[in-house]
């Protein structure tokens, strides 16, 4: 078990800076995902944890003590790679047993230790063969097990799925999650798959050009993202932003774009106590809402419906994605597979009202969510795109 | 316009065989995957309708004209590939253009191309940037526009986007279906993803190791897979499968599950073509995660007893997979369920989502 703490590190290569200023804290036993596209300085921030790579600035904590110039082999943590790094010339029992045997660990333990490790991993049979003749998920499982045979403070891994074919990965992330939990020890895991920190973290942190955007379990990542970045890197496809207008009126407040216009009643609304402070009159805002917060219907159903046009369709089979556009801009919208739409077609749209966010168009910040119904009222904009389609009444 | 047909295309290296005798005709102007795992043939495929390698037994036809004679350079083909390469040192518009450059077009005409090409792929803001500083999401885009300007007879692209960041891939796949679609040249896609494979494809062709599978739309993949790897690979969650043979109990033909006492009723069509097999060979029942419909209570009589064995929350949607006997299936339920590890809940079966595949050969009993 370990806790591992990162106080305002900084690395560079060279000009460039690969992490920021970056504060991090991973509790003991947790499954701790560092997630982002390439590029956003997580497998910089795990070599700085296993001792790979030293701070420019800021310490590295492991359980209290400052490890910023201890050597990764006395950190005792156990990282596995991407390109797993197995032995090819020796057996899965050679490449489990090695680091036991570096250890000098009696001969009848390393039997004992390595068979169990392996039983755990279900590659019992495997023990004899070199990881050529291995498939890469059981590639995949040897370097975990010789990970866990080392019995480390802590664990941490590269993107190790990866490498794999879509059908494995699925598998192997159950089976992570699961051999996790067991083995109940720290885990930090890097990964640019958003649907493997969503299944597998305790709590997820989202970096990006070496900056830590958020900390914080997946639920809120995913319903209370900070800003429009985390907002498109977690979730897929991303939340769409939509910019508007902000005006303040005696009553409340107006956020209007040319298909649609949003208000927030009383003098009082959390929105307009969260923008007053920061947002002028007439400034730009970003309406934030996620695709399966987009309904689409076929008619204009009631009062909140506006229009927009199919773009294209995009079937998944258990879900359609439709590409809209509403004016010059795009949205994606999900919808059930069994709702049939074409190219062109002109349709209503609607939001759902409980999931709106209102993001800072300039630094991206979430400034406000609805959380629940009529907190914020949507309307039929008053300008149109669509020729075709006549504004309601 | 005839298209592109394959017929008995065959590649060999050494004793390994890449494509075995695959026969498939992509219709013209019409968006086209090839789909499947590492080593499925795919790209072998891509590679010969491109002219990069020679089939060894069979033959390729652009609308019935026989090309496998016929080099490359000269078979009207536009690639792009995961490796971008564009010239850096040249503006993203000397980029786009270069391929008519180098057919000495004029430079009125060039200049107007390079246009279209640029709004299409909505890039017109960075025609006279330097291309070795975009991001390489942007310098896909620029590979793509100097791909698209020759007007090739046809595209081949060879997973394209699978380097770039979700969230890119997510937007392009939105796009390329839309520009393909506004250009309407034939587009041959090649991809171990099902995802994009279903997004953007009007038809997949899913092979695995050298063998084609089956060929058809979104739709008909997807609802009507005829065996247990089409069925397994398109989707997500996959397809849950449980071991189980047929018997007559009761006056009712049951599928009856072999790891454990559960079993649903088989419709009196399928019903009739189980009892005509002549051995009772093992059978895999096929349903979707989202044909598993999830009860807190036995609510019918029909619902199977399955205990929590973990509950994945994925953002809009929570997989919950089951233990029910000693087999694992998964259910699609709504973002804010939650269970415990082990409690006991109630599955139903949705019967018209019900596939019944062969144990053996793993083809569909339809």
């Amino acid at each position: 078990m370990a806790h591992i703490r990162l106080e305002n590190v900084t690395k560079r290569f060279g000009r460039t800076t690969a992490v920021k200023a970056l504060s991090l804290e991973i509790n003991d036993g947790e499954f701790f995902c560092i997630l982002g596209p390439p590029g956003a300085g997580k497998t910089t921030t795990l070599r700085l944890i296993v001792g790979l790579e030293t701070p420019d600035e800021g310490n590295v904590l492991i359980d209290g003590e400052v490890v910023n110039h201890v050597h990764p082999r006395e950190r005792d943590i156990a990282m596995i790679f991407q390109n797993l790094a197995l032995y090819p010339d020796k057996t899965v029992f050679d490449n489990i047993a090695y680091p036991l045997r570096e250890r000098k660990v009696p001969r009848s333990d390393i039997e004992k230790q390595v068979a169990a490790v392996a039983k755990t991993l279900h590659i019992e049979k495997l023990l004899d063969r070199k990881p050529g003749k291995l498939s890469g998920g059981e590639r995949q499982r040897v370097a975990i097990a010789r990970a866990i045979v080392r019995q480390p403070r802590a664990y941490l891994m590269d993107e190790p799925l990866a490498n794999l074919d879509a059908l494995l990965r699925l598998e192997m992330r159950i089976e992570l999650k699961r051999l996790q939990e067991y083995v109940h020890e720290t885990l930090v895991y890097v990964t640019s798959d958003q649907i493997e920190a969503m299944s597998m973290a305790d709590r997820i942190a989202v970096m990006f050009q070496g900056k830590l955007l958020q900390c914080d379990t997946p639920g809120n990542v995913y319903d209370f993202p900070a800003d429009r970045q985390v907002a498109t890197i977690v979730g897929s496809p991303p939340m769409n932003f939509l910019p508007c207008q902000v005006s303040y009126r005696d009553n409340g407040l107006e956020l209007t774009h040319a298909g649609f216009r949003l208000q927030a009643d009383g003098e009082r609304h959390p929105l307009r106590d969260s923008l007053q402070q920061q947002i002028q009159e007439g400034s730009d805002l970003l309406v934030g809402v996620r695709p399966e917060d987009v309904l689409v219907h076929e008619r204009q159903v009631h009062a909140a419906a506006f229009p927009a046009r199919v773009s294209v369709v995009e079937p998944l089979g258990a879900e359609t994605i439709v590409d809209l556009r509403l004016g010059p801009h795009m949205l994606k919208a999900i919808v059930p597979p069994t709702q049939i739409l074409n190219e062109q077609q002109e349709v209503w749209i609607s939001f759902n009202m409980a999931k709106l966010h209102i993001l800072d168009a300039h630094t991206g910040i979430r400034l406000y969510t609805t959380g629940e119904e009529g907190a914020l009222v949507c309307t039929p904009g008053t300008a149109w795109s669509n020729s075709s389609l006549t504004p309601p009444s | 316009m005839a298209g592109i047909r394959l017929e008995g295309l065959r590649k060999e290296f050494g004793h390994v065989v890449a494509v075995k005798e695959l026969t498939l005709n992509f219709p013209d102007g019409k968006f086209a995957a090839l789909l499947g795992p590492s080593g499925c043939g795919k790209t072998t495929t891509m590679n010969m309708i491109a002219g990069l390698e020679t089939p060894t037994a069979g033959a390729i036809y652009f609308d019935d004209r026989r090309m496998n004679d016929v080099p490359p350079g000269k078979r009207g083909v536009g690639f792009v590939f995961q490796n971008y390469a564009i010239f850096t040192h040249m503006t993203v518009a000397e980029n786009i253009g270069f391929g008519l450059k180098i057919r000495h077009v004029d430079r009125a005409t060039i200049e107007k191309e390079v246009k279209k090409v640029a709004e299409l792929l909505q890039i017109t803001d960075m025609l006279d940037l330097n291309a070795g500083r975009l991001s390489v999401n942007d310098m896909q885009k620029v590979a793509l526009g100097r791909s698209m300007i020759t007007r090739p007879r046809i595209f081949l692209l060879d997973e394209p986007f699978s380097n770039l960041d979700a969230a890119f891939r997510a937007y392009m796949r939105g796009e390329l279906k839309r520009i393909q679609r506004e250009i309407g040249q034939t587009m041959i896609y090649v991809t171990h993803d099902q995802v994009e494979a279903m997004s953007m494809a009007d038809n997949i062709a899913v092979m695995d190791f050298g063998v084609l599978q089956q060929f058809g739309s979104p739709d008909e993949v997807y609802n009507r897979p005829v065996n247990t790897f089409v069925a397994n690979f398109i989707g997500s969650p996959n397809m849950n499968f449980v071991k189980c043979s047929y018997r007559v109990e009761d006056g009712q033909g049951w599928l009856v599950q072999h790891n454990g006492n559960a079993r649903v009723p088989v419709d009196d069509r399928r019903r009739r073509l189980l009892e005509q097999r002549s051995d009772n060979a093992e059978l895999i029942l096929g349903i979707r995660p989202e044909h598993l419909h999830l009860h807190s209570q036995q609510d019918s009589p029909d619902l199977l007893s399955v205990t929590v064995h973990f509950v994945e929350p994925l953002g809009p949607k929570t997989v919950v997979h089951l233990r029910l006997g000693r087999d694992i299936v998964r259910a699609i339920a709504p973002a804010a369920y939650r269970a415990a590890t082990a409690s006991v809940q109630w599955i139903g079966v949705d019967p018209a989502f019900m596939h019944i595949f062969d144990g053996n050969s793993g083809l569909v009993i339809r």
